[in-house]
């Protein structure tokens, strides 16, 4: 097993803001289960600033630890904030993640930007030029029994 | 506090076996080629060491090789026959989809090598079939291997009978018997095979030691140049504490290993029966045909890894075939064979256990999962979608 970080490892025992939101105002899901991943998020917006937000995942320390970094780095800044948010600041604030579960922060990184997504979808706002392109590398929504 | 239930990766050195391997080191310390009574002092215990092994598995003392373990027996098995087969234009080899890594590995090498290798299926419960592998035999076959026993999910395949076709057949089979010796009654002539493999540390024996059987008839390539060592086929001075240490704990193994298997299945009957009453859980391979010491489940909605973290962090050493323990992005290769799904395979636990472990532990781990996978699954979106029904 790699060795994690005290951080990883605190948010992997500890983790922030689990759960879900029933009347969020986006929701993202990234990853397939027939890699082993999948991250949830679930987004309240007020006037362009996250203030709630809370996430689901399916996967190892690293993919837990990295959902619940990257929901702390993003509640209560605003959209244009959060856009800003790379997997490299998600790792930097872990102390670092074994090179084999860096994917794991890329996943933490789409997931809220896919939320956005979802939220810009809904409100009928039109989106962000950061979020124009925004495509997620692994399949998400994917049925889990697909193998 | 450890509770270690992961013997199917490696054991802890009994207290005869490691005072063995000290008093060897201290004072058997010469080395067996030299003429001086040190020297034939260590010649004549490692001499013993080999006729004890050669007598657990009923051979010929000149048929047991010293290896440095179950890896390099597999590869010298495995490119020995390949290349004494393809002397006689036989490039072919039957194995299975389940093999250890050793095996596949060396297989794969073989196959860019221009060899053809036909891995047979092991079905769901885990087991290869006798017809399949009399079927996949062609003129062209140079090698026939089977594991003993699966090291994941403990599975017994059914050795003697395949050993019996491919001794009718003219064709030499080998096994990878690393988790079964020691713990099954395991016996080369009985079982019909020309070649096995096996390792000390899976039987309370020192790690990096281990054996390669031969058959006399059986044609062996020189693994290692080098000095005269282990009839001249592997040069290099001898390991003659570790093999001490080997043949101790084999002894030991063997001599007590009714009452080790049957300590050893009453714990594994009561983890079986208590930890499937966890809801969306399974029993992965055949129940009866089956090592002692080794219970592979997997539990929906939850990822392997994660699940041994916590478990450590309770103080329980188990292992998992998750794709972030098999260091790649699939799960293990093994529960993939017996059909499992990715996403079912990545929630799987290996829970490995010999007579060292106690009832006690058993309890403990009982206790100890349900709430872990109840809290993983709590946080898990393909949970919420099995507990909404959908798929
Ligand atoms: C079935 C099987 N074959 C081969 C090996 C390799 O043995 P070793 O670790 O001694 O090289 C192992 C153990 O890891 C095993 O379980």
């Amino acid at each position: 097993m790699p060795a994690y970080s005290k951080a990883v490892m605190d948010h992997f025992e500890n983790p922030r803001n689990v759960g879900r939101i029933e009347d969020a105002d986006g929701i993202g899901e990234v990853g397939n289960a027939r890699c082993g991943d999948i991250m949830k998020m679930y987004l309240k917006i007020d006037d362009d600033v996250i203030t709630d937000v809370k996430f689901n995942t399916f996967g190892c320390g690293a993919a837990i630890a990295t959902s619940s970094m990257a929901t702390e780095l993003i509640k209560g800044k605003t959209i244009d904030e959060v856009l800003t948010l790379t997997n490299k600041a998600v790792v930097e604030a872990l102390d670092g993640l074994p090179p084999l579960k860096v994917h794991c922060s890329v996943l933490a990184e789409e997931a809220v930007k896919s939320a956005l997504v979802d939220y810009y979808n809904k409100s009928g706002r039109a989106k962000p030029k950061a979020l124009e392109d925004f495509k997620v590398n692994g399949d998400a929504h994917d049925a889990p029994t697909n193998s | 506090m450890n509770i270690y239930f992961d013997n199917a990766a490696t054991t802890v050195c009994g207290d005869t076996v490691a005072n063995a391997v000290f008093t060897a080191m201290k004072e058997v310390y010469g080395n067996p080629s030299s003429v001086h009574s040190l020297g034939q002092k260590a010649a004549l215990a490692l001499d013993r060491a080999r006729s004890d092994v050669a007598k657990l598995l009923n051979c010929e003392a000149k048929e047991i090789y010293f290896t440095s373990g179950g890896t390099e027996s597999d590869n010298w098995a495995i490119r020995s026959a390949a290349l004494t087969g393809a002397l006689k234009g036989k490039k072919h080899v039957v194995s299975s989809k389940f093999e250890h890594h050793a095996v596949l590995h060396t297989l794969n090498r073989l196959e860019k090598e221009g060899y053809e290798i036909t891995l047979l299926d092991v079905y769901s419960d885990g087991i290869v079939r006798p017809e399949d592998a009399e079927r996949a035999i062609r003129d062209d076959t140079a090698l026939v291997t089977i594991m003993y026993a699966n090291n994941e999910i403990g599975t017994i395949q059914p050795i003697a009978e395949i050993g019996s076709i491919c001794r009718r057949k003219g064709v030499p089979f080998h096994t990878d018997a690393v988790q079964a010796v020691g713990h099954i009654p395991v016996d080369v002539k009985a079982d019909n095979v020309d070649m096995l493999s096996l390792s000390a540390h899976k039987f309370n024996g020192p790690k990096g030691v281990g054996v390669l059987y031969a058959r006399q008839r059986v044609p062996l390539n020189i693994f290692m140049e080098g000095g005269a060592q282990e009839r001249g086929r592997r040069g290099g001075t001898e390991n003659v504490a570790g093999n001490i240490g080997l043949a101790t704990a084999l002894t030991e193994a063997v001599e007590n290993l009714e009452a080790n298997a049957a300590k050893t299945i009453a714990i594994r009957e009561k983890l079986v029966k208590e930890l499937l009453k966890i809801p969306k859980s399974r029993y992965n391979g055949d129940p009866e045909k089956h090592l002692p010491g080794v219970a592979n489940f997997c539990f929906e909605g939850i990822e392997g890894e994660s699940l041994l973290l916590k478990l450590d962090a309770a103080g329980i050493c188990a292992s998992s075939g998750s794709a972030c323990t098999s260091g790649s992005l699939d799960p293990s290769h093994v529960l993939l064979a017996i059909g499992l799904s990715h996403e079912i395979a990545h929630g799987s636990l290996r829970l490995s256990f010999n007579e060292q472990n106690t009832f006690e532990e058993a309890d403990f781990i009982i206790k100890t999962l349900p709430p872990i996978i109840e809290k993983l699954r709590s946080m898990s979106p393909v949970w919420e979608r099995i507990q909404k029904g959908g798929k």
